[in-house]
């Protein structure tokens, strides 16, 4: 099973498109590690920079419909080799979201309200997060500030992130 | 309680039901192209499970990129090529057979009313066209498909959108799908099928009905889905006649593929076609949708008629219709590209691509190429596109490029006048504005 834990990364917008993520102009690659310079490569975001902000994270929290568009599994895989294994978000475009799960990978929605909540109370600040599988929980910490934040997961995307994805599953079942 | 469409083809296919609303269903067909493919493929081998559920159930085509115009892409198209040899799937469009994937596979019959596809590609929304389920999905759920021949989805909801009525003059189904898109919002419809229906609906051609359902996912759709008719039964004829004693039959059959009277929608939209007009995007999202008399006059640097959205032969009898005896802007450069060499073929019988050459078009091969800036026509940094695709996202036709989707007709009036415009159609037409 992957490791959910590490320092935030905080995209501060909504419909961050599959585009953004990794442009198609990266999509002749065959392997995963080939996409790990490209990740978010075309995102362009202010207090964002492409250059210093992904190196040292392992969780993305955005807004509403992040990875919209494109099917590309090439988008969770840019993430996947950059270490970072959980983005949570207000909501999510479908497709992505069931590739972050097939690749055993968390994608989590959280209500606006708590999205808001993070956003006022940690952007901008150095911070991580922690992940308990087993009581649902997250936990935020910038400094001597910490918030625990309880999320649901559905009983079939806990059963891939468990296998490691969907072919683990997939194989072992049908 | 009655169903949708989409819950009658679940209901039909069912293969488990392992978590609350998550149901896995068996596929009618997987669709494969040279891009998403070759992952899967290669993690097949690597697991030593190099084997697909049935050949001939899985049909391929290497689209995206095609020739090949680098090393990358020319190993892309040899995997592919390849494993399509190697697993016996005689269903492969390669160089000089191939063609955009949402235009080649329904042209050559493999996609019917009931059925279950799914692809590597987000644009499979399109073949909802037939009354099929058929979904975009990751190359993981791709690889799971080549191999069990199952697919897990959430049980689908749906919209319903009516669209009564009559279009005026210049109004097409890209205009309408736009229109759609501006009320739904870029995630209106997410974890939803689309069902579009109506006597505007009715009265589209097939290829219509897949420029409306193509766009399905720009407002977050998992699939658009059409009522079966006699339309479809035409278009299918020549594939399914041994079949069936008469196109009647075939009809009453297709028909179980209808909604019931009771079904039970999300939301329900209805439009009426008089009040549309053409449509054109503005921004970096395909809900940012504008008339074309808003953004008339903006400047544009190519022109580019093609994709799985608006590459069909309809499309381009429609652009050539305009073109005819014109030129295009000295400001602008213009590509067309025939979606298939089946519409390439029938557009040359026509005359199509002699008036849009005239016209000072460059003609390529069938290919997506430019709609997602890989080849054919890319972008370069700071320049517009008026494109008769479906994705106007930031870089998405060349890093730092604006693109603005539209009809392939408001798509020709822009090429002749070099601006954004429609006019001379309206006028053509007789049309008020």
């Amino acid at each position: 099973m992957k490791q959910f834990n590490g320092k935030v990364l905080f995209l501060d917008r909504s419909d961050i498109n599959t585009d953004e993520i990794i442009p198609a102009r990266y999509l002749t690659e065959i392997s995963k590690e080939a996409l790990k310079a490209f990740l978010l490569e075309d995102l362009e975001l202010k207090g964002f920079d492409v250059k210093k902000d992904i190196e040292p994270s392992q969780v993305v929290i955005s807004r509403a419909n992040f990875g919209c568009g494109s099917s590309r599994e090439h988008a969770p895989w840019a993430f996947e080799v950059n270490d970072i294994n959980l983005v949570i978000a207000e909501s999510f475009a479908r497709i992505f979201k069931q590739n972050m799960f097939n690749c055993g990978m968390m994608a989590v929605e959280l209500p606006a309200e708590t999205i808001d909540e993070i956003f006022n109370m940690f952007k901008g600040k150095d911070t991580t997060l922690t992940t308990d599988l087993t009581k649902n929980v997250f936990v935020l910490k910038a400094g001597s500030e910490q918030k625990e934040i309880p999320f649901t997961i559905s009983g079939f995307d806990r059963a891939l992130v468990e296998a490691d994805g969907w072919v683990g599953y997939a194989d072992k079942h049908y | 309680m009655g169903k949708t469409i989409a819950e009658k083809i679940f209901d039909s296919h069912q293969v488990d039901n392992p978590f609350g609303d998550i149901h896995v269903i068996r596929l009618d067909s997987v669709f494969c192209h040279e891009i998403t493919t070759p992952v899967a493929i290669n993690d097949l081998v690597s697991r030593g499970m190099d084997r697909v559920f049935d050949p001939k159930k899985i049909k391929a085509v290497i689209d995206h990129v095609t020739p090949a115009k680098d090393s990358k892409t020319a190993l892309q198209g040899k995997i592919l090529r390849d494993w399509a040899r190697r697993q016996g799937i005689m269903d492969f469009f390669d160089i000089g057979k191939n063609g955009v994937c949402h235009a080649i596979f329904p042209e050559k019959g493999f996609v019917r009313p009931g059925y279950t596809i799914i692809m590597g590609d987000s644009h499979t929304c399109t073949h909802g066209a037939f009354g099929a389920f058929a979904a975009g999905v990751g190359t993981t759920d791709l690889e799971v498909g080549i191999l069990k021949g199952v697919c897990a989805f959430h049980y689908p909801h749906s919209i319903k959108v009516v669209v009564d009525g009559s279009l005026p003059a210049g109004v097409f189904a890209k205009d309408v799908i736009l229109a759609i898109i501006g009320k739904l919002g870029v995630n209106g419809a997410t974890n939803k099928v689309i069902e579009f229906e109506g006597s505007v609906v009715d009265s589209m051609s097939m290829e219509a009905r897949m420029t409306l359902c193509n766009m399905a996912i720009e407002a977050g759709g998992t699939c658009g889905i059409c009522v079966p008719d006699m339309t479809t039964v035409d278009y299918l004829w020549d594939f399914i006649k041994d079949d069936y004693k008469d196109k009647q039959a075939a009809l009453e059959d297709f028909k179980k593929w209808t909604a019931d009277k009771d079904a039970v929608y999300d939301q329900v939209i209805h439009m009426d076609a008089a009040t549309l007009s053409p449509m054109v995007t503005f921004g970096y999202k395909p809900d940012q949708v504008k008339e074309v008399k808003e953004m008339e006059g903006t400047p544009v640097d190519q022109v580019y008629i093609g994709s799985c959205t608006n590459g069909r032969l309809e499309d381009l009898r429609i652009a050539a219709q305009i073109l005819d005896g014109k030129t295009i802007s000295p400001n602008v450069r213009a590509i067309v590209s025939p979606a298939t060499p089946d519409i390439f073929k029938k557009a040359l019988d026509e005359g199509i691509i002699k008036i849009f050459m005239d016209a000072g078009f460059c003609v390529t091969n069938p290919t997506c190429g430019a709609c997602l800036g890989m080849s054919n026509g890319v972008l370069a940094e700071g320049e517009v596109c008026a494109s008769t695709t479906n994705r106007n996202f930031n870089g998405r036709m060349g890093k730092g490029g604006m693109v603005h989707l539209m009809s392939p007709a408001t798509a020709a009036e822009t090429a002749v006048a070099g601006v954004i415009t429609n006019s001379g159609l309206y006028k053509a037409q007789g049309g008020a504005r």
